[in-house]
């Protein structure tokens, strides 16, 4: 049995029937191939597949579809304005706050939500922030370096 | 997962009747603890009573001599109220420190007492709070709530409503964290009662949250972290496992009440 959802996935509505059992970050995938959000651990702990609903950080392997139902979602694909990057993914590019990409999008999309809430945190506040994204690359480093550079440049004033 | 179908009443009265009409139904609040063990097939409800539509289990006010707050509540939204930080900081500092942030924007009070694992942070918060826990059917006492490791006195279909904590004199929550799970391996919520009575409530140590007596009796006498070092912590019964055995498990006891007592004296006493 499948029930229809409608929602708003980087500005533009998608309805669908799904099964209920479907998770938020299959349907992003595999329904609307937006595979930016990537799938870790798929037990809440790595943050690869970190998304915002309704403004909040969620994790979207945590998440059914059916729950996201009537909602905004933003993706790692709805932050950058056409070729203009997000300052946040502008500084994990200038910064080197990637290896191997894998926990980037999740990484990111915690990290602008962080500056939406605290636009000037300090070193604590993003590394108790990051505690739900894991990195097996760059011992975080970086990340945080990145993430503060981010910060200087307003990123909290961008919109997403 | 296996399938199952998917319900999202608007109303108390319309949550009751599907959970009756149901044939094994399971409500859903935050999915931090359900989804995963939904995941695992660890368990095979035939609906999901999902409750994030229905008013009547949302917000967080002002009530005489206390607070009131909807089983609905977010942890983040407990740990960023103002009213909770200005009344009760010690329950604002433990919801802001349960899982990490994008669980904390889903995760529940009312599912994290429902279900209480544990090592959950909130039963240690309840507990030491004499914290009453509203249901559609009655009050119950959070010192007869909390019944077992995942059990309650909760009976099949009732439904936490709001829970109900009274302003204290002080209190503080310290914790131990698994470094991988951020479960506490220990947590100790020390509170100073308004009418004077000192509540010791233990988490992640044994089966079950526990009132520690020993140490509520000692911190009665003299409200002090250093006078802890000798009372004795009984660790029959403590969880062991490959990150603590049980005399670990009583040390931890130990330093967490005393951190919790010493963040309580800071804190100050009203």
């Amino acid at each position: 049995m499948t029930t229809t959802i409608t929602l708003t996935v980087n500005g533009t509505e998608h309805t669908a029937a799904v099964e209920p059992r479907m998770l938020l970050v299959d349907f992003l995938r595999e329904h609307l191939q937006l595979t930016g959000t990537h799938v870790g651990c798929e037990t809440s702990q790595c943050g690869a597949c970190v998304v915002h609903l309704n403004g909040q950080s969620v994790k979207s392997c945590t998440l059914l579809a059916v729950q996201a139902n009537g909602s905004a979602v933003t993706t790692i694909e709805g932050l950058a304005n056409g070729d203009d990057l997000h300052p946040v993914q502008q500084m994990f590019r200038e910064h080197h706050g990637l290896q191997c990409g894998f926990c980037t999008p999740g990484m990111i999309m915690s990290a602008v939500d962080l500056l939406q809430r605290h636009p000037d945190p300090s070193e604590q506040q993003i590394r108790e922030w990051l505690d739900g994204n894991l990195c097996r690359c760059t011992g975080y480093q970086n990340i945080v370096k990145a993430i503060r550079a981010a910060a200087d440049h307003g990123a909290a004033n961008v919109r997403v | 997962m296996y399938a199952f179908n998917y319900h999202v009443p608007d109303s108390l009265a319309d949550v009751s009747s599907t959970l009756q009409q149901c044939d094994d139904a399971q409500v859903l609040a935050g999915g931090m603890t359900l989804l995963p063990t939904l995941k695992q097939r660890l368990a095979a409800p035939s609906d999901l009573v999902d409750l994030r539509n229905v008013q009547a289990l949302q917000g967080i006010a002002k009530i005489d001599g206390g607070v009131r707050i909807g089983a609905m509540a977010t942890h983040a939204s407990v740990a960023g109220s103002a009213l909770v930080q200005a009344q009760i900081p010690a329950l604002a500092e433990l919801a802001g420190g349960i899982g990490d942030a994008q669980v904390r924007h889903r995760g529940t009070l009312g599912g994290s007492i429902a279900n209480n694992d544990p090592a959950a942070d909130y039963p240690a918060a309840l507990l030491a709070l004499d914290a009453i826990i509203e249901t559609d059917q009655r009050e119950i006492p959070a010192g007869v709530f909390f019944t077992g490791m995942f059990e309650t006195a909760l009976a099949e279909h009732e439904l936490i409503i709001a829970v109900r904590f009274a302003d204290c004199a002080t209190a503080a929550y310290a914790k131990f964290p698994n470094p991988a799970s951020r479960y506490a391996m220990a947590g100790v919520f020390v509170a100073r009662l308004a009418a004077g009575a000192v509540r010791v409530a233990v988490t992640g140590a044994a089966a079950c949250v526990y009132r520690n007596e020993p140490l509520e009796q000692h911190l009665a006498q003299r409200f002090d972290a250093q006078s802890l070092s000798v009372v004795e912590i009984d660790t029959d019964g403590f969880n062991e496992d490959m990150h603590a055995d049980a005399a670990y498990r009583g040390q931890l006891v130990r330093v967490m009440a005393q951190r919790a007592v010493d963040a309580a004296r800071t804190r100050g006493i009203a």
